[in-house]
């Protein structure tokens, strides 16, 4: 049971705050650029909506998304209560502040920067100061899951550490040691600059840096997903988990290959030479290697549920599956929509591709797949099968859910497949204005359109969600029960010394990283005549 | 409840779990080789030196002075084109270049972070002040092309398009032999 329920309501209700007021930005900006309306004016307004949607998407929902699972899932899998609730309150605290702060200059137009920040453009120190905030109150998170689970290993010695803490504490390593790049970047850079005590900086250092942040950080999007696929779904569908040493072996995987890779997505930059493009893109091919790990260990628990419900034969488990369960739309939409996202990315990856598509639509497309799609339909199914057990509420209008669910799904189908298309056609990203009277830009009047189709859907079913996380507050008073995790197949009585702890894992994180950024680091930090004059961002008033 | 697990149930399950595991490595192993053996066979490898370039004094010294810009023919048959990205055009805003001929272009940027790309090619950039940006590519056809700043670089990124004209051959080089530097942007 957890017993800290309001610590962990009131993080899920930040991040869900952030993300429908981010929801309705994102489809406003999709309206403006399409060609359903006519110039804006100020295109300005574009910008900050842009800063505002990323920063509410990228940092504060899975952020918090992520706390508020670590802290569920410290409570109800170590059946203890959690230590250092007040810390606890304290890095929410900080969060709060932190987006308060960051979003009040965006939303006054004082930081139009994006929330990939783009030194040398410099926005206003509060947006920084924000951000670096939050990131604050995360890493206190973090330490408190490395104690709980330090003080559980001392109750319980010799014993195999639940599945669900397990993989929590891996998201929470992995992202403590990749937000070091932005949080250096933003300290020793950008910050000096935007507090004016420096007035240049190195463009391309800093971007190396934010490289080493920007992809392992999807993977920490990703962590409650994960987590949510190999604990939480083959519990809620009634089947079993097909493997769980393959669980923590993915989990360890993501530990050391999700940090090493971040300058694919540098493969057309300057200041990092071709060697260390080429040692990324290997690297990024393997961490393909425990999503399907992941891909196999699910789909076999999915089937073990379908054949427990009497499915037989070679497909007919398909058909016996539990197809009214929200729990099991969501993993089917997640896994379809992270098919298609991956697919993708492996093109991405792949620096041939890369130049066809680098930085226009196609990657808008990718990451909103990968994101918006995978990802953040596990965070629905996540507070659809926690909130019972945090209101003490039943949660039944399934219906609704449902609806919640295959509206969501289908429109980041429409929202996604266009922006694919019109990528490829050399459509860049995050412009306030395409003239679609051109010739060249015609073709792409029409995807864009459907787009913007996909995007209302999307917005409605957002809505759908709020619906429904409100009339789970409204609902009868039930006993949701102890909160229960997936079963193994083979409970594991065992577990080797590297697969119950971190050690092994974290020295190859680290030391990976230092081989892979070390070099390009010291190299830029070391040619002189880098630093280039910094630019306040916007129009003086 | 549970199926009946027997040893045999147990050995299947390892069996798929490990034919599995090899089809995912067998096809990790393919992809790198094939962009691997596509990198060096093909020279497609990703811009491989960092150069630098000091933003301050583009203008006064160095390859990207202005009246060092645009495309020249190199006494080997090849065309460089030099451009310079800043808030919010590219100098110069029309590149001419022939068709059929190899092209390298060189670029960087006077302000902020910009992004180059051209539109039906795999010409894909990133300009980052203080570095140069180099890629050689070769255009097939003849035809006008656009040529947009995909990287956000302020307020006014949304106008900052440039056109490319692809020539024929003999064209260029008859343009060539009048000026030491060509461009479509209008005088």
């Amino acid at each position: 049971m957890p017993l800290h329920k309001r610590l962990i309501l009131c993080h899920f209700w930040l991040g869900f705050a952030g993300f429908l007021a981010a929801l309705v930005l994102g489809e406003w900006q999709m309206f403006i650029r399409s060609p359903l309306h006519a110039w804006i004016g100020d295109p300005e307004w574009y910008y900050r909506a842009v800063t505002g949607h990323g920063t509410a998407m990228a940092y504060v929902l899975p952020t918090l998304i992520a706390m508020a699972v670590g802290y569920f899932m410290t409570e109800t899998s170590l059946q203890r209560p959690l230590t250092g609730v007040r810390w606890a309150w304290m890095g929410f605290a900080l969060a709060l502040l932190g987006t308060i702060v960051a979003v009040l200059p965006v939303a006054a137009g004082r930081a139009s920067v994006l929330y990939t920040f783009y030194p040398p453009l410099i926005g206003s120190a509060f947006y920084y100061i924000g951000i670096v905030l939050v990131v604050l109150g995360s890493w206190i998170w973090v330490a408190l899951m490395s104690v709980n689970l330090r003080l559980w290993k001392r109750e319980n010695p010799g014993q195999t550490v639940p599945l669900p803490m397990f993989m929590n504490v891996a998201g929470a390593y992995l992202w403590a040691w990749t937000s070091v790049g932005a949080a250096v970047e933003l300290l020793f850079q950008i910050l000096p600059v935007a507090l004016g005590w420096r007035s240049t900086i190195d463009a391309g250092l800093a971007r190396v840096f934010f490289s080493w942040t920007l992809h392992a950080i999807v993977y920490f999007w990703l962590m409650p997903t994960y987590i949510a696929f190999y604990t939480v779904v083959p519990r809620a569908i009634g089947g079993r988990l097909f493997s769980d040493p393959m669980g923590r072996v993915a989990f360890a995987l993501f530990l050391i290959v999700a940090m090493p890779i971040g300058a694919h997505h540098l493969f057309e930059d300057p200041q990092v030479g071709g060697g260390f493009k080429y040692l990324h893109s290997v690297f990024t091919a393997v961490v393909v290697l425990p999503t399907l790990i992941t891909v196999f260990t699910i789909s076999a628990s999915v089937e073990l549920a379908g054949r427990l419900r009497g499915g037989k034969g070679l497909f007919g488990w398909i058909g016996a599956l539990p197809w009214r369960n929200p729990i099991m739309l969501a993993v089917t939409f997640s896994f379809v929509l992270l098919g298609f996202g991956g697919a993708g990315g492996v093109i991405n990856m792949s620096y041939q591709l890369n130049t066809t598509v680098h930085n226009t639509q196609w990657i808008t497309g990718h990451f909103h797949l990968i994101f918006a799609g995978a990802i953040v339909i596990m965070y629905f199914a996540l507070a659809y099968d926690m909130w019972p057990h945090l209101t003490g509420r039943a949660l039944t209008c399934y219906g609704l859910m449902r609806a919640q669910l295959w509206t969501w799904f289908i429109g980041m189908l429409v929202l996604t497949f266009p922006w694919h298309w019109v990528g490829i056609l050399g459509m860049p990203r995050r412009m306030a204005f395409y003239d679609y009277t051109d010739p060249n830009l015609a073709l792409e009047a029409i995807p864009v359109i459907i787009s913007v189709v996909g995007g209302a859907i999307v917005l409605v079913s957002g809505f759908l969600f709020l619906a429904v996380l409100i009339s789970g507050h409204r609902a009868v008073r039930a006993e949701p029960g102890v909160y229960r995790f997936s079963v193994a197949v083979h409970p594991p009585q065992r577990m080797p010394a590297a697969l119950n702890g971190f050690g092994l894992w974290l020295a190859l994180m680290v030391g990976l990283t230092a081989v892979n950024y070390g070099f390009p680091i010291v190299h830029l930090m070391a040619t002189p005549g880098t630093a280039v004059p910094a630019q306040q961002v916007g129009l003086l008033r | 409840m549970m199926p009946p697990h027997s040893n045999d149930l147990v050995a299947k399950a390892e069996r798929a779990e490990r034919r599995w595991a090899t089809v995912a490595v067998v096809v990790i192993t393919v992809l790198v080789a094939a962009a691997s053996f596509a990198g060096v066979h093909q020279a497609t490898m990703p811009q491989s030196r960092v150069e630098t370039a000091d933003p301050r004094t583009l203008h006064i010294v160095g390859e990207f002075i202005e009246s060092n810009l645009g495309s020249a023919l190199e006494p080997d048959g090849s065309v460089m084109v030099r451009v310079v990205g800043q808030q919010y055009a590219f100098v110069p805003s029309c590149i001419l270049v022939p068709a059929d001929t190899l092209v390298t272009i060189r670029a960087t940027s006077a302000d902020v972070v910009h992004g180059f790309l051209i539109s039906d090619t795999n010409v894909n950039l990133m300009l980052v002040p203080g570095y140069v940006s180099t890629i050689n590519t070769r255009f097939s056809k003849t035809g006008d092309r656009l040529m947009p700043c995909h990287e956000y670089c302020s307020v006014g990124h949304e106008g900052m398009w440039a056109r490319v004209k692809v020539i024929d051959h003999e064209t260029f080089r008859r343009m060539a032999a009048n000026r030491q530097r060509l461009s479509c942007a209008p005088s």
